[in-house]
């Protein structure tokens, strides 16, 4: 096996497209970020019979700059670290957390083409990565030297780790029907199928009608509860806990669990494109004209969409509640999705 | 008694809950917590997320109410009351006026009687507004706080348009009230009444019988009838305990006696009775009952003067005590008065709704997870400006 050698002079335009590409993620994640908080301040005004953001930024446009704002008070504002905390943790704990959200993005395709490196074990980084999430969390909570702060850390981590599993499982169903970890191989393989080329119905959501889609909606509840959103936003209830984990963050350090909050929404919600919903494919061929950018983060955007909308609507689940959902009910669904999709993959090879 | 000797068994939500041995943390739930609804401390004694023991701590909000009135007029320690319940500041007029009108044998006429009701059923139901939306914000639920905050902000049009104020009235007066109905008035508080009662069914599909929200707070923080007794509490926590007790049927006064309501009880629907679930839904469904005394009251309205039972001056008054209790959303608030015949109270004592049924929290608290410490001290709908005074 040919080993990687950043040095080597023609791996240069590698170096140079992949420190590119992540400059360009790390735009595309802020300015989401800064899209999506402004989404969500104005559809849970309007679930809730009232305006949201109206004046902010001028030309009358509900309030578009309103966020803008938010993050320059944010940067703005004095970093206050507790005297009892332990400071370098506290210090690094934020840029683990956004470090593990960004970093999944590097393997997340926007277009057929469009990817930061097409790993050939895509799906399995993407699943680790997000899992290192929990030791910024755990660190942010601990070193905070808060008991608030600390249950915080705790519910979170317990969560985090119960729903890896299945979120895991319920991917590997189109891994095992792609035969590939790669996520432009999944994407490829939802192109073509029966009865027609580039069609909805060859996406993996649909393919082997059941189980995909009981595979997808685990996930999507399961994702939920990976990025800390409602209905098991149990980490940072506000009623019980305070804040959670980042009680004590203000300024620049509580804006990076922020936005690492807001990239995760995007980053589930991207992962399920990708895996369950054709990605960057349109629905349909005549529908190509399209680029396939657009597909990808308009498909992205509905799930955000959902992800709100439920948050404006259900009340937050009990701790023990949560790990009932995760062990009694999402696992032995993923477990017999998971055989079931494999019984298929084996009788059926594509 | 006190609670923890009342050695009663366990409640069904307790049953759940495995033992651990470890060692124990204490952590402090407030004053600024944000569930505590006010400035109260909770002390727990916590293991992990269990929380063994929770003691009230009280007096962040104590304002000597009841020394203040000492050194004022009989009709100058009204707006202190308004101050006491601040949810529910008609009610505690009413409260306040009714022993005075005992010490002094006035009786008001029947218009004032029905526009007090009307005042003070109105207040329950912005009231109990107050308590179903953060209750759905203790759960977790932010949008039916919004709702319920939309709905009571008609009624505070209503109070605005009678008395000028929007939280604190002193509409009420002794002997009368501070001014009559405007023009219109009758009209736009029937249109509310109209508006009012379909919204209860929105709040129903959104939090009552949703189900996160039963699992959350169905069979959690039983409280059984004679603890409820024993603890003193009142209002609706008492009879979500299944105790059919209200002072608006069981002793009535300003007219209740002529309305035709019903007095709600805890059926245990989603669980046990006497759990939260029953102690929030009392609640809905006392404001139908409410609207329904609005509409009694305002039917056969008679054309009075409203001032002309109220006293001069407070120079002459009878020696001697009373003690008057009245229904308010939280339960019954007694006065408790001494007049040594000048103008001033000699001594005045409050028995106050909330702190008595907040001294059934620990008892309901004891072995519950954290999360459902919340959902506990928000059924008690507790406000701190009565509890500490």
């Amino acid at each position: 096996m040919e080993i990687f050698n950043p040095l080597a002079p023609y791996n240069l335009p590698i170096i140079i497209w992949q420190t590119v590409w992540m400059g360009m993620v790390l735009g595309f994640v802020i300015v989401f970020a800064l899209v999506a908080v402004w989404l969500e301040r104005k559809i849970s005004a309007y679930a809730q019979d009232r305006y949201g953001p109206m004046e902010t930024g001028g030309w009358g446009f509900h309030g578009w700059a309103q966020t803008l704002a938010d993050a320059l008070k944010l940067l703005l504002k004095e970093d206050i670290i507790p005297a009892l905390a332990d400071k370098r943790l506290f210090k690094l704990a934020p840029y683990i957390v956004f470090a593990g959200s960004l970093g999944v993005l590097a393997v997340i395709p926007f277009g057929a083409n469009l990817i930061g490196t097409d790993l050939n074990i895509g799906v399995y980084y993407a699943v680790a990565l997000s899992s290192t999430v929990v030791i910024g969390i755990l660190m942010a909570g601990w070193a905070s030297n808060n008991k608030w702060a600390l249950y915080g850390a705790m519910r979170s981590a317990a969560q985090i780790v119960s729903y890896e599993i299945p979120i895991s499982l319920s991917l590997m169903l189109p891994v095992m029907m792609a035969g590939s970890l790669s996520f432009i191989d999944i994407i490829e393989a939802q192109r073509v199928g029966f009865p027609g080329e580039g069609y909805f119905w060859n996406w993996y959501l649909f393919r082997v009608p059941p189980f995909t889609f009981i595979a997808f909606i685990i996930y999507f509840w399961a994702s939920l509860a990976e990025t800390n959103r409602t209905p098991f936003d149990i980490p940072e209830s506000e009623s019980e806990l305070v804040a959670g984990y980042h009680t004590e963050y203000t300024g620049i350090r509580f804006a990076m669990f922020f936005l690492a909050e807001y990239a995760n929404m995007f980053i589930v919600a991207a992962i399920a494109t990708t895996v369950f919903l054709g990605g960057p494919l349109a629905p349909a061929p005549w529908l190509n004209f399209i680029p396939g950018p657009i597909w990808m983060v308009l498909k992205a955007m509905v799930i955000v969409f959902v992800q709100i909308q439920l948050r404006w609507t259900l009340p937050r689940v009990r701790v023990d509640q949560l790990m009932h959902i995760c062990w009694k009910v999402f696992l032995p669904l993923a477990l017999l999705n998971f055989i079931a999709i494999a019984t298929v993959a084996m009788l059926w090879p594509k | 008694m006190p609670v923890h000797e009342l050695n009663i068994p366990l409640g069904p939500s307790h049953d759940k809950i495995v033992k651990l041995t470890g060692e124990s943390m204490t952590l402090n739930m407030g004053p600024q917590h944000p569930s505590t609804h006010g400035v109260l401390r909770v002390e727990l004694h916590t293991d992990g997320e269990v929380v063994h023991d929770a003691i009230p701590h009280l007096g962040y909000l104590h304002r000597c109410f009841e020394k203040i009135c000492e050194g004022l007029p009989y009709n100058q320690v009204l707006p202190y009351t308004d101050r006491l319940d601040y949810c529910a500041a008609m009610n505690m007029n009413f409260g306040y006026v009714l022993p005075v009108e005992k010490l002094m044998g006035i009786q008001v006429g029947d218009r004032v009687q029905r526009i007090r009701v009307v005042m003070a059923e109105l207040n329950r139901i912005a009231s109990h507004l107050i308590a179903i939306g953060t209750y759905g914000l203790d759960a977790g639920a932010f949008t039916p706080f919004l709702y319920c905050f939309r709905d009571r902000e008609h009624i505070l049009d209503l109070f605005e348009q009678v008395s000028g104020g929007r939280l604190l009235y002193s509409y009420m007066c002794i002997g009368g009230l501070m001014a009559d109905l405007p023009e219109g008035w009758i009209a736009r508080c029937l249109e509310f009444c109209d508006y009012f009662e379909p919204k209860i069914d929105e709040y129903n599909n959104l939090l009552s019988y949703n189900k996160i929200f039963t699992e959350r707070t169905a069979n959690v923080g039983v409280l059984p009838p004679e603890v409820a007794i024993a603890c003193g509490c009142t209002g609706p926590m008492l009879r979500a305990s299944g105790v059919k007790w209200d002072l608006r049927k069981d002793e009535p006064y300003s007219g209740y006696e002529k309305y035709d309501f019903n007095v709600i009880v805890g059926e245990g629907a989603k669980g046990t009775v006497g759990d939260s679930w029953d102690r929030f839904f009392v609640r809905v469904l006392e404001m139908t009952e409410s609207v329904k005394i609005i509409r009694q009251a305002l039917a056969g309205i008679p054309e009075e003067d409203i001032s002309a039972t109220i006293p001069k001056n407070f120079m002459k008054m009878p020696v001697g005590d009373v003690y008057f209790r009245s229904e308010t959303p939280r339960g019954e608030i007694g006065f408790y008065i001494v007049s040594d015949g000048t103008k001033n109270p000699y001594r005045l004592k409050v028995r106050s709704p909330a702190f008595c049924n907040l001294s059934a929290v620990p008892y309901m608290a004891r072995d519950q997870l954290i999360a459902d410490l919340v959902i506990i001290l928000g059924s008690v709908d507790i406000v701190l400006g009565e509890v500490d005074r």
